[in-house]
């Protein structure tokens, strides 16, 4: 009995859930007239013209592929100049190291976008506003408490054995990190790599101030100027939201364990 | 914890810096300069882009007495509040309940989880847009619904009738960010020992017992965290209350301002309704978000950490 009504709470709930992402994609598969005079219906026939309609009329393929790369980018330069920094801080002690990792960590309650106007200005004087290697930048910075925090701990956690025998070997520091170490955290990297594409894939506050040239708007931005520009045309408008959950959905089934991961890391904090 | 060497010969020490200094230059050039420069240009007075005289306090007071502002900025902090309150409420009562059934449902678990998981995922802003279309009046899929259900008298402009544009956007937040908490609980359940339940099973203890007197104590600290990180969530809330209103809040089918949030302000006193001296009355409202989030969230930090150590 009690079973029961678990899995009716469950199941009900999935609904909520689910409903609204439903109707999304069945209303993407018809023809707009069908939408606006039935808003809640099934497709009769599967009419993917939405699609190519979101996809090529309103840029949706040059959007998508901005996001990519600015994601991927912002992704792979915080994970690059992370790494070396966290295996530092999370093997040596010197003098200021422990300042040092304050100082990193602390941006993991710094809220980034409450800098935005000195970082518009910052990024005007050195030519990279309406710039996707600005955004880029500024995505980058963003995640690199976050990486340290992520990497150092690994780093720490792997034995100081490794180290000396590659030592005694001959290895330099840069080879010790770089061939022994590294490759023992791939599975922190894994996470930080999937953890931070996430919000950076779904940021709209900073290229709506950063960037003005539609062939540069990353999705959230290219999004809201097409709800402006196809008010009406709903079943192109559920296109649109279609492509722009797709590749998280995705990434969530294949990465489930890093997202929790990431979750529950700042649990530590 | 492993300590591993710690002296080495100087060139070692050398090749250190060039370890730590770009992830340095980085984060200083592009997140921590831009925050003190606006801790710095709050307190002057702004021409633009040309400052002016030392201001003082006169940004922070005048947060609260020029027109517009003094009319938006306690109601968008009620709101704000309302908002951490709403979501952090369905968060720790349903959103353990559903972490806590799904324990007992291993088989559908995997598939449910992720249904749940998908709306938090995309983010406000995708969120927004889509109810907005959902919940249109005239050709919105719920009306339609509730028309259909013979429920018609039901049916209203839900996010431009004032009375129930902050509570349904409140709602649309609780339900885009329930996947949160379901993914927090579920690790933290995953993570208990199974002993102490079985112990309690053994003495006896009914399931209700079990979980108020076991399990919840032991998931205290997740609920801090959940909380904290709503807390810092809610006061940054900008994208989902802009694609359901619209920056203005009050567009053509919009509520006036009733769902401005304390992001938005911050965003259109930075962009749109600053004025000449928008510099300096976006940075002064910068530190003053700053402070409040910061502080709040520090100490509750402190207090979730006192109770559970």
């Amino acid at each position: 009995m009690k079973r029961f009504f678990g899995h009716l709470i469950l199941w009900s709930y999935a609904v909520v859930a689910l409903a609204p992402l439903v109707v999304m994609v069945l209303d993407s598969l018809r023809p707009n007239a069908e939408v606006l005079a039935h808003p809640l219906a099934l497709p009769r026939s599967l009419d993917f013209s939405s699609y190519s309609t979101a996809w090529t009329q309103a840029s949706f393929s040059v959007y998508v592929r901005n996001s990519f790369a600015v994601t991927v980018g912002a992704v792979a330069l915080d994970v690059l100049v992370s790494l070396p920094a966290a295996y530092i801080l999370g093997r040596r002690r010197f003098r200021g190291s422990g300042v040092l990792i304050a100082y990193f960590l602390a941006g993991l309650m710094l809220p980034v976008r409450l800098g935005i106007l000195p970082i518009f200005y910052l990024l005007g004087s050195i030519g990279l506003v309406d710039s996707r290697l600005g955004l880029m930048l500024v995505y980058a910075a963003g995640g690199v408490p976050f990486s340290i925090f992520i990497l150092s701990a690994f780093f720490r956690g792997l034995p100081a054995e490794l180290e000396e025998a590659a030592r005694i070997d001959g290895a330099g520091e840069f080879r010790i990190f770089a061939r022994v170490m590294t490759p023992l955290v791939k599975p922190a990297i894994a996470t930080v790599v999937v953890f931070r594409f996430v919000p950076l894939w779904n940021d709209f506050f900073f290229p709506l101030v950063l960037l003005r040239t539609t062939d540069r708007y990353t999705l959230p931005v290219g999004l809201t100027q097409f709800f402006g520009e196809f008010q009406t045309n709903w079943s192109a408008l559920f296109a649109g939201l279609v492509i722009a959950t797709v590749p998280l959905v995705v990434l969530f089934l294949v990465a489930t364990k890093q997202i929790v991961e990431g979750l529950t890391a700042g649990m530590g904090r | 914890m492993v300590q591993a060497v710690t002296k080495g010969s100087s060139t070692r020490r050398r090749g250190r810096v060039w370890f730590l200094l770009p992830a340095f230059l980085l984060y200083t050039v592009f997140a921590v300069y831009p925050l003190v420069s606006a801790l710095a240009d709050s307190f002057w007075t702004w021409e633009g882009t040309a400052r002016g005289g030392f201001a003082g306090a006169r940004n922070f007071t005048s947060l609260f007495t020029t027109f517009p502002l003094n009319q938006q900025l306690l109601p968008a902090f009620w709101h704000t509040v309302a908002f951490f309150v709403g979501t952090m409420v369905v968060q720790n009562t349903f959103g353990l309940l559903v972490a806590v059934l799904l324990v007992e449902l291993p088989r559908a678990r995997r598939f449910l989880r992720t249904v749940y998981t998908v709306p938090y995922l995309i983010g406000g802003l995708v969120v927004g847009y889509l109810w907005s279309l959902l919940l249109s009046p005239a050709f919105g899929p719920l009306n339609a619904g509730l028309h259909a259900a013979g429920l018609g008298s039901l049916a209203r402009p839900w996010l431009g009738d004032p009375a129930t544009a902050l509570p349904v956007v409140i709602l649309v937040n609780a339900w885009q960010y329930l996947g949160f908490p379901v993914l927090l609980f579920g690790a933290a359940l995953a993570g208990l020992p199974p002993e102490y339940g079985e112990a309690a099973r053994v003495d006896g203890a009914s399931a209700g017992q079990r979980f108020f007197r076991v399990t919840l104590p032991l998931l205290l600290p997740s609920i801090g965290v959940v909380t904290i990180l709503t807390f810092i969530g809610s006061m940054n809330t900008f994208e989902l209350v802009y694609s359901l209103e619209g920056a203005q809040g009050n567009q053509p089918t919009g509520p006036g301002g009733a769902t401005d949030v304390l992001g938005l302000i911050f965003y259109r006193v930075a962009f749109q309704e600053g004025g000449s001296n928008a510099i300096g009355l976006s940075s002064a409202l910068a530190v003053l978000l700053f402070v409040v989030t910061f502080g709040i969230a520090v100490a509750a930090n402190r207090v979730v950490r006192r109770r559970t150590a």
